[in-house]
């Protein structure tokens, strides 16, 4: 890893507030590679849209260097950075059209009127805004002022792309359209930093995550790594999901349109879902499993994930205990559930013995990948 | 404000309404009178008369020459002034102010100082071959002297009122900051710095201490009606109702066209 060409390298950037001396950034370190979709994920107000303006040079950072493309452009002017950013909010020229805003990065570079127009319009049709050209931005909806914006950003070819949480504004179903854009713009090789505190668009659009705690970067690694193995307590309580599977949804299931089955690891989940068939990842709150002692029958629950398998771990949590049992069937799946201490003593739950697990179709979150 | 409307009229704001119909009566009453008293056949020759016209016609192009000239250096300064911040920012700020509370002929005489044949900048004129004294090169400087702060403060509000954002957004695009600021400062701007410009225009016709200091001749209208009201208010008061018609129309149609092309803008 260490020796792969990177497309940014991000080498211990601090900043702190002028006024309060509040540090906001401490020792930030990123290593993206080209055409990586890092995902930046962190709580609210935790620095993580302050990374994004040191890189894109509207903040200058007290102390650490950039690396773009092997030039350092810690110093470099902004307009000469070669890097693009999409703001969370609108931020398009309100008194320009759709099409003077999307060629406002080539004008600056200096083409001729009609290699505009020929660009223009293809960046247009890429994001799927050509009936839009002629509108000025007020008139547009959220979604699409976002689609002209990552057109705009992406007619100047930046070398790398930075999101400043583009889809936490939109409405359900913009948000599904412009993840399905921005895959496609990275599967095109364009190198992307996406900033954002919801975990599923990390999980929906990363092949790199890294958390930002405090200031500070507590782990980076593949969407696996983090959600599998948190490295501290504040990434498990972020990503907030104990149980967190790979694998892919299929149609095969004949109990109605949204009743979809999940294959992970040799196992089958049933999960209610509207999304379309494909690989992904499910989660399950581990509020929403509850254990039967095997003297009980599977089938006189309404949940209609019922597994069996034997405790692994205790773990007193909080108000709670989590129980951590392995359904797997030849290789290791365990799955957590959280319930109330009486029920430990009332099932009278030890390490190693055999219980029910069940959990209904609704609680399955799919997001697809 | 609506609610407020709605409801049933208080006391006290009808006692406040009465106050204002008064200062309202303060600034109509005077104006009133003014052309009420002022036959049509008095309008007519002075509409006639070449001095009167030639006057007029000096007034309003030496208001928006300063006005346009001036105005190169005003706005991008004004600029600075919405979005730096620097040493003495304050003092600046007032000094920009200072000529909305002299005295304007103190402003008249202090311009002369350094205008006149003997002064400095005088004497470059000279060399130049025109002179600020009696000339409408001393005209426009007085105009500009006393008129300038309405540009500037307006196109300060308008430019501190731009996000800083979308600026930001331009740099990002490629653009110099130069392209940011006549792409997208000044256009987003535009309505308070027109609207700046028209006060600039208005105010700089209006003035009369500072510019009869520098120059009495040729004369603009302020001028040639204190000349006038000289002989008799017989005289001066057509010219007056003449220039003030003048002056409204102008400022009307200008404060209209800019509406519109806001309007368009949107």
């Amino acid at each position: 890893m260490r020796n792969r060409k990177m497309m940014l390298s991000v080498k211990h950037i601090s900043k702190a507030f002028d006024s309060s001396q509040d540090v906001i950034l401490k020792d930030i370190s990123l290593e993206v590679p080209p055409a990586a979709y890092f995902v930046l994920l962190g709580a609210s107000a935790m620095g993580k849209s302050v990374v994004l303006e040191i890189i894109a040079g509207l903040t200058a950072a007290d102390s650490g260097t950039i690396i773009l493309d092997d030039s350092d452009i810690t110093n470099e002017e902004i307009q000469k950075r070669s890097v693009g950013l999409v703001f969370q909010d609108n931020t398009l020229f309100p008194h320009m059209t759709v099409f003077d805003n999307i060629a406002y990065a080539l004008r600056c570079h200096g083409p001729g009127k009609s290699q505009i127009r020929e660009r223009v319009s293809k960046l247009a049709t890429d994001v799927g805004v050509t009936e839009l050209l002629k509108r000025k931005p007020p008139t547009l909806s959220g979604g699409e002022a976002q689609r002209v914006s990552l057109a705009r950003a992406l007619a100047a070819e930046p070398k790398l792309l930075l999101l400043d949480e583009p889809i936490s504004s939109l409405d359900v179903k913009a948000r599904a359209q412009i993840r399905a854009l921005l895959r496609k713009i990275n599967a095109r090789g364009q190198t992307i930093i996406h900033v954002t505190h919801d975990y599923t668009e990390a999980v929906s659009l990363a092949t790199h995550i890294a958390i930002l705690e405090d200031g500070a970067i507590a782990q980076t690694g593949s969407v696996d790594e983090i959600f599998r193995r948190p490295k501290s307590e504040f990434v498990a309580e972020f990503v907030g999901i104990r149980n967190f599977f790979r694998g892919h949804l299929n149609d095969t299931d004949a109990q109605g349109p949204h009743s979809k089955s999940f294959t992970t690891d040799g196992l089958c989940f049933a999960v209610l879902t509207e999304e379309a068939a494909g690989p992904g990842y499910v989660m399950i709150r581990s509020e929403d499993v509850t254990i039967a002692s095997t003297a009980s029958p599977a089938g006189q629950t309404s949940a209609r994930n019922n597994f069996e398998g034997a405790i692994t771990d205790i773990i007193p949590a909080g108000p709670g205990v989590e129980i951590v049992v392995d359904i797997g069937k030849g290789k290791s799946v365990e799955i957590a559930a959280m319930i109330t201490a009486e029920s430990v003593k009332k099932l009278d739950l030890t390490y190693g013995i055999r219980v029910g697990i069940n959990f209904k179709a609704s609680a399955v979150k799919f997001i697809e990948q | 404000m609506r609610s407020l409307l709605n409801t049933k009229p208080q006391p006290l704001s009808l006692f406040f309404a009465a106050l204002g119909g008064l200062v309202l009566l303060f600034i109509v009453a005077p104006l009133m009178n003014m052309f009420v008293n002022c036959s049509m056949p008095e309008l007519a020759e002075t509409i006639a008369d070449n001095e009167v016209r030639s006057s007029i016609w000096l007034t309003l192009w030496t208001s928006m020459g300063a006005t346009i000239f001036f105005s190169v250096a005003a706005v991008p300064f004004a600029y600075l002034l919405a979005r730096k911040n620097f040493p003495l920012k304050r003092l600046v700020t007032s000094i920009v102010d200072l000529p909305m509370v002299i005295p304007h002929s103190a402003a008249g005489i202090a311009l002369l100082a350094v205008l006149s044949r003997t002064a400095p900048l005088g004497k470059a004129a000279e060399k130049m071959g025109f002179s600020f004294v009696n000339s409408t090169a001393g005209i426009m400087a007085a105009m500009a002297f006393v008129s300038i702060p309405y540009l500037i403060n307006s196109a300060r509000d308008g430019f501190a009122a731009v996000p800083v954002r979308l600026e930001k957004a331009a740099l990002n695009l490629g653009a110099s900051p130069s392209r940011v600021f006549v792409s997208v400062s000044v256009p987003l701007a535009w309505r308070s710095i027109l609207s700046g410009l028209i006060l600039m225009w208005a105010r700089g016709m209006s003035e009369f201490g500072a510019v009869l200091i520098i120059a009495y001749h040729p004369m603009v209208t302020p001028v040639l009606i204190y000349d006038r009201l000289d002989l008799s208010l017989k005289y001066a008061r057509p010219v007056a109702v003449l220039f003030i018609s003048v002056c409204l129309i102008f400022f009307v149609t200008l404060r209209f066209l800019a509406k519109q092309k806001n309007d368009a803008q949107r």
